[in-house]
């Protein structure tokens, strides 16, 4: 996630993503903030089924202005490799 | 629970004439907002368009060819634009090319195949994406019987009309979780213009094998329709409307 500011480019850190991927996910499978790491899984840790994770996907593709296909999308099973993905392709 | 159905917002595709007006009329009763689909017929969608506005609500004509994937995706996003949300599809347009089986050319199976079960198919898809993130959404079929029992001269038409059912089965178990529904209208014989071009020896032949001894009213397939949209626990269903015909 780039933004520009003053003509400076800033990349978001990798806290700040997590931070907003954090409140799509609290929102969408309805956990709690606190319950949220990056080592939480999405379906063993936060009970998120198939449906949810594509749910969660074009959720975080809207958020982040991307488009994540879906041979990428299967292989996101943590909070972290979400966030990472992120990092890399915005 | 009481819905507020005049916050909602029905689609109806091929709805400027026969069963698809009548289903836009039953959704207009209801006080929800009504964008009616249709492919080429201007002026039987005005009436329709005037016989919604007369029941008091907001209707959105829109003009395209659901057989075409992309133009089935702009279809919904242009009743999103609209109104902003989608809660009820109806899809309900559909072609015959009648023929026996050894004389259907290729292009008589791809135009029925293309618009009656890849239409659905693509018209849904959009759909579900706003209806999943309201926590709500009506998807109603409407097939045929011929896609429950087959029909001498409708290889195409069956197995389209078949494939919707188990189309609509797999939309149901997928979608049940974020309260959509998906279900079946199946229609026995129908008095509309398609039918009206029929032989009438040959639908006065089959209308004697009907129980009821009658063609249905377009109106008596929307009731059937209006039942799916507004009920809760129903889902993955087949509602047959065919004054007794198939029975099984």
């Amino acid at each position: 996630m780039k933004n520009y500011h003053k003509g400076v480019e800033v990349v978001a850190s990798k806290e700040q993503i997590f931070d907003k991927v954090k409140e799509i996910i609290v929102d969408q499978l309805g956990v709690e903030e606190d319950e949220v790491t990056l080592e939480s899984s999405f379906i063993e840790d936060l009970g998120a089924d198939s449906l949810d994770i594509v749910e969660l996907i074009m959720a975080l593709e809207e958020e982040f202005g991307m488009e994540i296909p879906d041979d990428e999308a299967e292989k996101i099973s943590t909070v972290n490799d979400a966030v990472e993905y992120i990092r890399e392709n915005s | 629970m009481t819905i507020a159905w005049r916050e909602k917002v029905g689609l109806v595709t091929g709805g400027s004439r026969g069963i698809g007006r009548q289903i836009a009329l039953k959704l207009a009763e209801s006080g929800m907002k009504v964008a009616v689909n249709y492919r080429g017929n201007d002026e039987a969608a005005k009436t329709t368009e005037e016989l919604v506005r007369h029941l008091g609500v907001d209707c959105l004509l829109v003009r395209s060819d659901v057989s075409d994937i992309s133009q089935a995706q702009s279809l919904v996003n242009t009743v999103l634009e609209h109104w902003g949300r989608l809660d009820v599809l109806v899809n309900n347009a559909g072609i015959v090319r009648d023929t026996l089986l050894l004389r259907m050319r290729d292009e008589d199976w791809y135009d029925v195949v293309q618009t009656d079960l890849t239409g659905v198919f693509a018209c849904t898809r959009a759909a579900i994406k706003p209806m999943m993130k309201q926590r709500f959404g009506r998807i109603v079929n409407i097939a045929s019987i011929a896609g429950l029992m087959g029909n001498a001269g409708q290889a195409n038409y069956a197995a389209a009309k078949a494939g919707v059912v188990g189309f609509t089965r797999a939309v149901a178990r997928e979608m049940a979780s974020r309260n959509i529904t998906a279900n079946v209208v199946a229609p026995g014989l129908v008095e509309t213009e398609l039918t009206g071009q029929m032989a009438q020896e040959a639908f006065q032949t089959l209308i004697k094998k009907v129980p009821l001894g009658r063609a249905a009213r377009p109106e008596e397939v929307a009731d059937a329709v209006w039942y799916l949209v507004q009920a809760e626990y129903v889902t993955g269903h087949t509602l047959v409307v065919d004054g007794g015909f198939v029975m099984n």
